[in-house]
This record gives structure tokens, sequence and C-alpha cells, in this order.
């Protein structure tokens, strides 16, 4: 394995890269649609929360390879062409965006509805009272949560091997077809995963328990 | 429209549900066993053995921090090269087990860790052994807190047994890419199938999850 890592550091580390960069693109993207449709959830619009719950169970109950597969296929073939990185981290941004929907509507409903109340009869909007009140009041809740589906999204960033996203899981993929060391380039590619996930993980569990 | 009405001919739909039924095959043999195993795992882990627990419970973190497509290389394409060369499907059933059995451990360390501690006190103070109040008194009530979160779980584990496409698993996702790989006409309607079919399946799932967590609060 340490011959691995001093013999092929360099795509190894460019896959490291490119995993680490597709996580952050996709989690701030999600993020942000995420909590749109987690809003529309709640919306007193009915047609809202219609469209909002369509989207997040819809989303939630395909496989990410489906949708991942979907945006490096068909989109280049009537669209536009785009690379398997940018295919991949779409579709990574869509899946995840559905779980961070599903969260942050836990998140907005675990605060006592008496704050909108109060911030709307103080004469906000209900979209001055979710952005002032509500949604900084939520995010509290469910930063734990949210970094362990950040957790998730880094490992579930190992799709991007199957649309030649040069991740981490793809470079691991080539370097043991060119070595012929499957074990030890997966041990390689293991640890450098587990160096993202594990602290993050650990770090999560001790939120958690500061927070209960 | 006539593509989609070709597309959709006995030949190839029968095709996928044979794609189908692997998956529901695979997925339901590996939440058997990784249930097994998970709940042994999750309770090792909770009952807090000298040295024995803290083991499993890092070994617990290590593998569920690893992504399931990297397990599975390591089964299919790592194994060989130990001298041991499992076929697809066994391949696929080991790394779907191992992987899914450390999430479930986990639910279960916490299903016990949310059972009212007197339960076990009381049990032990009724003379009741630790490990007998453990099987008989806190794991079932634990266990029906816990369903929500193993139709969940589930789910996850049928959804994820679409990456056994790059062993050559022959599921669902898999065959679709051979029918599209045809007939490029066919691409758009196989993914609106795998779409629908895969949505039917773990919609219907996540009811069933609904109504216990309904039921249960």
């Amino acid at each position: 394995m340490i011959h691995i890592f001093a013999t092929e550091w360099q795509p190894l580390l460019q896959g490291f890269g490119q995993t680490l960069l597709c996580s952050i693109i996709a989690l701030f993207f999600s993020l942000i649609i995420g909590t749109m449709f987690a809003i529309f959830e709640i919306m007193p619009n009915k047609a809202m929360r219609v469209i909002g719950n369509i989207y997040v169970e819809v989303f939630r109950n395909i496989p990410l390879l489906v949708i991942t597969m979907f945006f490096f296929v068909v989109i280049p073939l009537y669209v536009v062409k785009i690379s398997g990185f940018a295919a991949g981290t779409i579709g990574l941004t869509i899946y995840t965006s559905a779980f961070i929907a599903e969260t942050v509507r836990a998140g907005i409903q675990s605060v006592d509805g008496g704050q909108m109340e109060g911030a709307q009869s103080n004469g906000l909007s209900f979209w001055q009272a979710m952005r002032h009140i509500i949604l900084p009041q939520a995010f509290k809740i469910v930063i734990p949560p949210l970094g362990n589906q950040f957790i998730n999204l880094v490992k579930n960033s190992s799709v991007l091997a199957f649309v030649a996203g040069f991740d981490l899981m793809y470079q691991g993929n080539m370097i043991a077809n060119d070595t012929l060391q499957t074990m030890s380039t997966f041990f390689a590619v293991g640890i450098l995963y587990l160096i993202i996930t594990m602290p993050l993980s650990y770090y999560m569990r001790h939120l958690e328990k500061k927070l209960a | 429209m006539q593509t989609f009405i070709d597309a959709y001919s006995w030949l190839n739909l029968r095709y996928l549900l044979q794609g189908l039924w692997v998956t529901v095959e695979v997925s339901v043999i590996s939440v058997i066993l990784s249930f097994i195993l998970g709940t042994i795992l999750g309770v090792i882990r909770y009952s807090e053995i000298k040295y024995f627990s803290a083991i499993v419970g890092f070994v617990i973190d290590l593998i569920r921090n690893l992504p399931l497509l990297l397990i599975i290389f390591f089964t299919y394409f790592g194994l060989p090269n130990l001298g041991f060369k499992p076929p697809v499907i066994a391949a696929a059933i080991i790394a779907m087990t191992v992987f899914e059995s450390m999430m479930i451990a986990e639910i279960v360390r916490s299903g016990i860790i949310a059972i009212d501690k007197g339960q076990m006190e009381g049990a032990q103070s009724n003379g009741i052994g630790y490990w007998t109040a453990l099987r008989i008194v806190v794991l079932p009530q634990a266990m029906k807190n816990m369903v929500p979160a193993l139709v969940s779980q589930f789910i996850s584990l049928i959804k994820d047994t679409s990456l056994g496409t790059i062993i050559v698993l022959p599921e669902m996702m898999y065959h679709a890419q051979i029918i599209y790989g045809q007939n490029t006409n066919y691409i758009i309607p196989m993914f609106v199938a795998l779409a629908v079919l895969y949505f039917i399946v773990c919609y219907a799932l996540s009811l069933v999850g609904k109504y216990f967590e309904r039921r249960l609060a």
C-alpha cells in the first residue's frame, strides 16, 4: 500500500482533489435547492407544497446512479455537451438536495409555531420571518444531520467513477487496472476517503451529544 | 411516441423486470443477512465489553465511512488478489451485507440507547442476567422503535444495488443499459422506465415506513 502511495501519488492526489471539489460544489448547491424545497413543503400555498413534496419524493426514491447516468447519457445526446464531472456533480446535487430538503423541513417544523405567528403579527412577511427568524433557529438544529448528509455526499461522489469524473474512485480503479495490485490500491483509496469522512463523522457525533 | 411503444415491447419489459427481480433478490438476501449481523454488532458495541466493543465500534465507523462502491470493488476485484474469487451475485451480496450491517449496527445501538435504563435495571433486579435481559426485555422494545429507520435503510439498499452495474451484476440498471446500448432511440424510454420502476418499489416501501412511524408515534 505504501508502494502505491509512493508511485501513484499523483493521480491519487488529483482524484482526492476532484472528489473534494465535486462534494463541495454539490453541497453548496444542494443546500440552496434543498432549503428552497423545504420551504415550499411548509408554505401555506397548497400548490407549492405539492411541488415540494413531489420533488423530494421523486428524487429520494430513484437511485443516484440513474440520475447521474441520465445527465451523462441523455443530456449530452439531446441538449448540451457536458463533461462527466459536470454530469456527476449535477446528479449528486439533485439527489442530495432532496435529502437536505427533508432534513431542513424537519428542522423548520421543530421550531415552535409561535415564532412564525409572532413574527408575522409584528408585521414581517412570510419570507422575511422565514429568513430572519425561522431559518437561523432551524439551521442550528439541523447542523448534525446536515453534516451526516455531507458525509453521505462525499461517499456518494464515488458514482463519478461511472461517468469518467476523474474522482478518487475512478483514479483508484485505473491504478488497480494498471498495477494489478487491487487490494493495496483500494486500501489506499479507502484511507483517502476516510481522511475526509472520519473526522467529520466524529465531529458530528460530538455536536449531537453537545446539542442533546 | 412510436419509439416509446417500440421500446416497451414485451421482450424489453421482461428483460427489465428480470433485472428488477435480481435487484430485489440481492437486496432482500443482503438485508436479512445484515439485519442479523448488524444486530449482533450493534449489541456488542452497546454493551461495552472491555476492548472488544471499542474495536468493533472502530471497525463499524471505518466501514460506515467508506463508499459502498469501494467495498464492492474490494469484494469483486480485491478478494481475487487474495486467492478468493466470488461469483458476481455473491460478491454483490457480500459487499452489500458488510456495508449495510454496519449501518444497521448503528441503528440498533441508538435504538437500545433510546430505551429507558430502568428497563434493564428492573430486569436485572428481578434476577435476569444481563444478556437475557438485553434479549428478552430491551431488544424487543428497541426493535419496535427501529422499524422506520430499518425500512429507510432497506430503501437505500435497493437503490444501492444499482451500483452493482460496475461488476456486471445483472440487475435492472445494467439490463437497461444493455437495451439502450443496442438502440440509442431507446435511451429516454429506458431511463423513464428505470425511474418509474425504482420509484414504485422504493416509494411503496417508504409508505410502509411512514405507516409504522405513525403507529409508533
